[in-house]
């Protein structure tokens, strides 16, 4: 606390220009290959997606598995807007979003009265009902999908991401995020400590929701073309792997859990049986020898290059 | 007007009447005890008074406002504050940060400004800081702020539920059990720390126990409860000497 810029957030700051520009660096002089630029926008995708659900799973503790549903919301609010409406990009993407949030809300209302596993089928049963009304939707292609114009570079898919980081990180790190880690850790003595855990269980959700909007509506005009069957639950499935992988309740865990399954599943494209196979060896490696992720509830630093001195920074600014 | 005053209050589950026909006055900064054997229907009480049940009749009149029907986090926010007799901290977080929990209904800044850190943000945070930080103090548990608070040992866990309770600025606090568990001299040291909190928060304070020294040392009147029903009350020397108490708690004598 107290100094509002450190050391760390300057290091954070170079480090982000830095893969940016090296990354952009390449398009300029075209040396990237389209392969590897797909797979750096899906990182981006999946990084919204990761840090958002762990919002709602990691950080709030409410067991939510139908972030696909919200983000193919965000994905076909933002390509109607684009391509029914023409309205510009950026407008698109903000329908988009809000729109995943209303849902987010209306959904989170009912269903955040139940607890683990029940709320975990009632999000499911959700992200279902969204892909079925899209697949039977002709307005918006149904099964043979809706195609959009390609709009989105990897400046916007960047710093989307990068904004999305900040404002969930800045959500966790203040007295309203503080309430809804309590709710995780205890909800009756959160309850008794004063803090409303109905509203702070459906706003974690509604950002949550928000955010999965986002990149969806980014996934959208990236991919040229969007499909029902893309937001299946196995998307859904996908991106809790990753909030696991990094630790339930670690930002910087999931953006590393987007970043490594990610790539992993990139690298093996080429073997799409053996996908699978390996994410799950993978995963049940994992939680063998690290079930707590791989960060656990503790975020990644670059503090150990500057002083020692801080050992708390975890949990301090 | 009394600060509580629970009238005609009854509760039951089922047809197991746990708590019936109570009736508690509480003034401000008076120090209450609450006894009575083991399942006598004590903490039913604590949990009809914050809203964790709902009673079956009668009323619960906290600063002359009903309280019926309020959910515990609007309970706690009206002035009750309390602790739990099996310990509920948030375990995983550090000391400071209970403890900051307790104060976010009093926080200052909104989502947005969270959002954005735009300088209420800050000034929120700062202002959290220092007075979660005098609390600790107060406890002598400054030093471990950042420890988890799971790590420490089970008297300060204890102090840290009350200081918590504390963080939320209550004008009535509820006790349950905070001795158990302690041995005399903790027990003894818990004493003072409760009347030294009562003047210097200038609260009243409602106390569940079984360690009848601490009950009988700090309170300035007792209510003794058994099968859910008050059959006692009055200054520790006058229920020392109730025969009725000394039944419930030693049994009839066998003539």
């Amino acid at each position: 606390m107290g100094k509002r810029i450190n050391r760390q957030s300057v290091l954070t700051l170079v480090g982000v220009l830095l893969v940016y520009a090296i990354v952009q660096g390449s398009i300029f002089m075209d040396i990237l290959p389209p392969f590897v630029a797909l797979t750096l926008i899906q990182v981006c995708i999946f990084i919204i997606l990761a840090t958002s659900l762990n919002l709602i799973n990691g950080i709030t503790g409410q067991f939510s598995i139908g972030h696909a549903g919200f983000m193919a919301i965000g994905a076909y609010v933002a390509a109607i807007v684009v391509v029914k409406f023409h309205g510009p990009l950026l407008l698109a993407l903000i329908a988009g979003a809000a729109a995943a949030a209303v849902a987010g809300f209306l959904i989170g209302l009912p269903t955040l009265r139940l607890k683990g596993d029940y709320l975990a089928i009632a999000t499911l049963g959700f992200g279902e009902i969204v892909r079925i009304v899209f697949l039977n939707t002709s307005y918006v292609g149904g099964a043979s999908g809706f195609s959009v114009p390609k709009t989105i570079t990897w400046t916007w898919a960047f710093w989307l991401t990068v904004l999305s980081i900040i404002i969930i990180r800045n959500f966790i790190k203040s007295t309203h995020g503080r309430a809804c880690i309590s709710i995780r850790e205890n909800e009756i003595a959160a309850d008794v400590m004063g803090i409303n855990t109905t509203k702070y269980k459906i706003m974690a959700f509604t950002i949550g929701a928000f955010f999965a909007g986002l990149a969806g509506g980014i996934y959208a005009n990236y991919l040229y073309i969007i499909q029902p069957l893309t937001f299946s639950f196995l998307k859904s499935f996908d991106i809790l792997v990753m909030v696991v992988l990094g630790g339930l309740g670690s930002l910087t865990g999931s953006v590393l859990g987007a970043v490594v399954m990610t790539v992993v599943s990139a690298a093996l494209s080429g073997w799409p049986e053996w996908r699978l196979v390996i994410t799950a060896v993978l995963l049940i490696v994992m939680m063998i020898f690290r079930p707590k992720g791989l960060l656990g509830t503790k975020e990644f630093s670059l503090s150990f290059l500057g002083k020692k001195g801080d050992k708390n920074a975890s949990s301090k600014d | 007007m009394p600060l509580l005053k629970i009238d005609k209050l009854s509760k039951s589950f089922g047809g197991l009447k746990a708590v019936s026909n109570l009736n508690i006055e509480i003034n401000d900064g008076e120090l209450i005890g609450l006894i009575g054997p083991n399942g006598a229907g004590k903490t039913t009480v604590f949990n009809l008074l914050t809203g964790v049940y709902e009673p079956t009749e009668g009323s619960v009149k906290f600063q002359s406002k009903d309280m019926r029907g309020l959910k515990p986090y609007q309970v706690t926010q009206s002035g009750m504050a309390r602790t739990f007799q099996n310990i509920r901290l948030f375990s995983d977080l550090t000391v400071i940060e209970n403890v900051k929990i307790a104060y976010h209904q009093r926080s200052s800044y909104s989502t947005l400004s969270a959002f954005l850190r735009l300088p209420s943000y800050y000034a929120g945070e700062e202002e959290m800081q220092r007075k979660a930080m005098e609390l600790l103090k107060i406890f002598n548990l400054e030093d471990k702020a950042e420890e988890v608070a799971k790590n420490l040992p089970y008297g300060e866990q204890r102090r840290l539920e009350i200081a918590r309770a504390l963080g939320t600025e209550p004008k009535l606090l509820l006790l349950d059990e905070p001795a158990a568990g302690m041995n005399p001299q903790e027990t003894h040291d818990l004493m003072n720390l409760i009347r030294w909190i009562r003047q210097q928060f200038n609260l009243a304070i409602l106390l569940i126990e079984h360690d009848m020294s601490l009950v009988m040392g700090v309170c300035e009147r007792i209510y003794v409860l058994d099968y859910g029903m008050i059959i006692a009350q009055g200054t520790p020397d006058e229920i020392k000497n109730n025969p009725k108490v000394i039944e419930a708690y030693l049994g009839e004598e066998v003539v």
